[in-house]
């Protein structure tokens, strides 16, 4: 399409127009931090990481429990008190294969988000977190997987005390 | 078509200058079943839509209206988030419900103010990036600006502005919401510490954390719900020129603006005479006498000379922010119109416990989106 136009109409610019001050423009940047509040359930939740257990909360009404846990079932609206543990092991929902990083770079060995739907949680209930050890041809929807945690002793209380999430089938072998 | 709209169910968390064992999720869910069960509603089952007011950059998170649902019932329903005060919620609310297709709506506003730690940052990004922003000033140089050209038009006195910081402070101390009660003189006001002058320290509401939920409905809905709904009789909302370099420094036309829209869909003539008492933003203390001045309840120059009388004390003529204000509650960002609504809500419905004034049918909220805008919302409420 652009070939077949000969004569483009305005100023080009360069980016040597821009070093040289030629055309204006002014940069800044945001010092935004935060420290959110974990409050009652998730700060439950990321104690339990820390001790390499994956709570959820049971809602008596809808029968069901949730994960990571709440405070409210967002389908009742009744409160959620109970935790309950979790298996690590679970099935994989859904997932991406993905070979650009979060901040864009190209990668040649992919990251593959995933969510797991936990044992133990309702059906549907996941969290959302990387799959590792594998390849990645070899994922697919339904997959058995367990987590591999952080050393216990470097463990903080954060989603990140879990590294990712493996085929259980290997595990097995091991 | 519901002609008129009444707020059927109030309800609050929080308001502490810190909330470290609650997420803001868990803030909002406890003032929501505090409204639900004041109004006497299953939202899941009644409430048709919600409005929310957040600001992202106050949240820490971006295109938060994801985040509001879950916690006030909202999930797979109608749910917005709207950019605003507080009231600029209660103003959709009114609006959603007056279109005819919703019955019973949510208004929900919070802060969660101990989070965020830079927030002079934030509140600096509010202003022009290219003329304003490089100078590197804390945004409260504004507000500085504003009072000290205030003062010299009006003729209003430091003193008089103290004296407001005094009376909400006082009247904060019988409010159990209030974070910042104080018994203070107006020596030690004056004496505090400058902040950017003729600004003082004393004179800023301090920051606190809180949500507020209210539960709106339409007349017929209403009338099956309740035997004390609080009526939105006007509200209105304007924005002036956000420029720093020509607005009018003294004066605050946007809220002239948005009285006149709401008085004359109340039908208010004479604010004085027809309202009996009012909550204002207060968030710096010469705001509440240049607020009460544009609002009409007295001429410019006035409201400094009404409040050293005592007639914006409880027991006046006009009672001005009996609940504490923020200068009294704290500042609770986006839910401070809110806040200063529920106050009005509750003195209209004779549930403000020892703060209660006595025959009070009509009442008045402003609230102001602070520094550097002039973005405000006015409401006349009844009962």
């Amino acid at each position: 399409m652009s070939k077949q136009i000969k004569d483009f109409r305005g100023t080009p610019l360069r980016e040597s127009d821009f070093q040289e001050g030629k055309v204006l423009y002014v940069h800044d940047a945001l010092r935004g931090e935060y420290a959110w509040d974990t409050g009652i359930a998730i700060g439950h939740y990321l104690a339990g990481l820390k001790k390499g257990v994956i709570l959820g909360a049971r809602c008596d009404h809808c029968r069901k429990i949730v994960v990571p846990p709440r405070t409210v079932c967002e389908w009742c609206f009744r409160p959620l008190t109970e935790y309950v543990p979790l298996q690590d092991t679970g099935t994989v929902n859904t997932f991406s294969i993905c070979y650009v990083t979060w901040d864009v770079k190209r990668i040649e060995k992919p990251e593959i988000p995933a969510v797991i739907e936990i044992d133990g949680a309702s059906p549907g209930h996941g969290i959302l977190h990387k799959l590792g050890d594998v390849n990645p041809e070899e994922v697919t929807i339904g997959m058995r997987v367990q987590a591999v945690w952080k050393p216990a002793e470097e463990r903080e209380g954060a989603i990140t005390d879990i590294l990712y999430w493996r085929p259980l089938k290997e595990v097995k072998k091991r | 078509m519901s002609e008129r709209v009444a707020i059927v169910g109030v309800g609050w968390a929080g308001f502490r200058p810190s909330t470290p064992y609650q997420s803001y999720k868990e803030l909002m869910y406890e003032a929501a079943v505090r409204a639900y069960a004041d109004a006497g509603v299953d939202p899941r089952r009644d409430i048709e839509t919600f409005v929310t007011v957040s600001e992202d950059f106050h949240e820490g998170t971006s295109i938060f209206d994801e985040y509001t649902p879950d916690q006030l019932g909202g999930a797979l329903k109608p749910v917005h988030t709207i950019g605003g005060d507080g009231l600029h919620g209660l103003a959709t609310g009114y609006m959603l419900v007056r279109t005819g297709r919703f019955s019973l709506v949510t208004v929900e506003a919070h802060s969660k103010a101990s989070n965020i730690l830079t927030l002079p940052y934030i509140t600096a990004y509010a202003q022009d990036p290219v003329l304003n922003r490089p100078l590197r000033l804390n945004p409260e140089y504004i507000a500085g600006l504003e009072m000290h050209r205030y003062l010299y038009e009006t003729d209003t006195t430091p003193e008089q502005c103290a004296a407001v910081v005094v009376k909400n402070k006082r009247n904060a101390l019988l409010n159990p919401l209030a974070s910042f009660a104080a018994d203070l003189t107006l020596d030690e006001v004056l004496n505090g510490p400058p902040v950017a002058w003729p600004l003082g320290r004393h004179e800023v509401a301090p920051l606190a954390d809180g949500a507020v939920v209210m539960v709106l409905a339409s007349e017929e809905k209403a009338r099956l719900l309740t035997d004390k709904p609080v009526w939105i009789r006007g509200i209105g909302w304007c924005n002036g020129p956000a420029s720093l370099e020509s607005r009018d420094w003294a004066d605050a036309p946007h809220i002239r603006e948005a009285a006149r829209l709401a008085y004359r869909q109340a039908g208010i003539r004479d604010p004085f005479q027809e309202i009996d008492f009012a909550e204002v933003d207060d968030t710096y203390a010469f705001k509440e006498l240049q607020h009460l001045e544009a609002l009409g309840i007295c001429l410019p120059g006035e409201a400094g000379l009404l409040t050293e009388q005592g007639a914006t004390e409880p027991d006046g003529e006009f009672p001005v922010n009996v609940s504490g204000g923020s200068l009294g509650v704290g500042h609770l960002l986006d839910g401070t119109g809110l806040a200063r609504a529920l106050e009005v809500v509750l003195q209209l419905r004779g549930e403000a416990g020892p703060r209660q004034l006595e025959d009070v049918e009509v009442g008045l909220v402003q609230s102001w989106r602070g520094v550097p805008t002039t973005s405000g919302v006015v409401a006349v409420l009844s009962n």
